[in-house]
């Protein structure tokens, strides 16, 4: 990982409750550099994160509300948060279910634009 | 009425096969004698095994004893013997009313009418049970989101094959992109429950989205049905969660009120 992405990574990830962080490549769901708590399936998480942002952005383009900036999927046990920089690539992070997300919403957005 | 209860009982001494045990049971459940009026109405049971009005004795009983569920077998017994028992008819009829299913107290009510329209107090039973069917039905609300802000623009109920139930979602040209969003909502649902999974997440609650030109939220207020918020980037994700919280209830409400 360049020092430049871990930078931007760990200010992400030092936010507690979050597990991981990671910039993917959208399209095809490819890592660009991830900052993983150990049993986080980085390939998994960046993969079904490209596929699911794809189909979210379906809806949002059918229902008129223009592209995706910013996704949160919120589950029993854990949550996604990804972020589109807006040039091809996704700043994302997976996190406890009550952790603070305005506070990694904002880091997201941070890296997002340093990233772009 | 004790006279009543005593020449009664003297003259079922006299003769264990008079009839006379279904008057005595009667008057023994109106003095409240739960426990006096079923020893008699089972000991004429024994002997009259046959007698719809027996069991129909029997099961107002059991009514009276709060074993609802033990009364509506013995009625449905009691029609086995005789299908245009009108107790029988009426007791299931104020049956299926405490239990809120009035289609199968009106058709009950209907029937013991039909055994005999001139018994007034089935007649009023019925046309009681008819008002309180009408007046529900006048307050069942035509739209599931009738008075939402937004529910004829913004709001969007779909089942699980991707139809429209309620609601609509209109674009910011104005055009109608109801029938293409519920489509494609089953589609990211069905990616989300993926993603969900083989992250090992738990089962997804809801996914917001934010967009260039607008925010929305997904939640599915029943199994079997997936709710959709739409909202202007002015309104911020707190408030469009709480929005889709209070349309998820008239979802409820709504779908509750459409199931037979």
């Amino acid at each position: 990982m360049s020092d430049r992405f871990k930078g931007i990574l760990d200010a992400i990830t030092r936010v507690r409750g979050v597990r991981g962080a990671m910039i993917v490549v959208w399209q095809d769901g490819l890592i660009v550099s991830d900052s993983l708590m150990e049993g986080v399936r980085g390939n998994a998480v960046a993969a079904l994160t490209s596929s699911v942002t794809k189909y979210a952005e379906s809806v949002m383009l059918a229902s008129g509300i223009g592209r995706l900036q910013f996704l949160h999927l919120q589950a029993s046990n854990g949550v996604l948060l990804v972020v589109a920089t807006g040039s091809e690539t996704l700043v994302v992070a997976i996190a406890e279910p009550s952790v603070n997300v305005g506070l990694v919403r904002l880091e997201l957005i941070r890296a997002a634009e340093a990233v772009k | 009425m004790a006279d009543d209860v005593r020449s009664m009982t003297a003259e079922l001494v006299r003769d264990p096969t008079s009839l006379v045990f279904l008057r005595l049971g009667e008057v023994l459940r109106a003095e409240g004698q739960v426990d006096a009026a079923r020893k008699v109405a089972l000991t004429g049971l024994e002997r009259n095994p046959n007698l719809a009005d027996a069991h129909d004795l029997y099961a107002r009983i059991l009514v009276d004893a709060s074993e609802l569920d033990y009364a509506q077998r013995v009625w449905e017994s009691v029609l086995q013997i005789d299908p245009r028992h009108q107790g029988a008819h009426k007791g299931l009829g104020f049956l299926h009313y405490s239990r809120g299913d009035l289609d199968t107290a009106l058709d009950h009510l209907e029937l013991a009418v039909a055994a005999d329209p001139t018994n007034q107090n089935v007649v009023q039973a019925l046309q009681a049970v008819r008002d309180v069917a009408d007046s529900l039905t006048a307050e069942e609300p035509v739209d599931a989101f009738a008075g939402f802000e937004g529910q004829d623009r913004g709001i969007l109920l779909v089942d699980s094959q991707g139809r429209a139930l309620a609601g609509r979602v209109m674009t910011g040209e104005g055009h109608d992109g109801t029938d293409a969003v519920a489509a494609h909502l089953v589609g990211v649902t069905q990616e989300m429950v993926r993603t969900a999974r083989m992250l090992k997440l738990g089962d997804w609650q809801w996914l917001v989205v934010e967009g260039t030109d607008g925010n929305a939220h997904l939640t599915a207020p029943s199994g079997d049905s997936l709710l959709f918020v739409v909202r202007g980037r002015d309104v911020p994700a707190g408030r469009l969660a709480l929005l889709a919280d209070h349309a998820g209830d008239a979802a409820r409400t709504w779908l509750a009120a459409q199931r037979p």
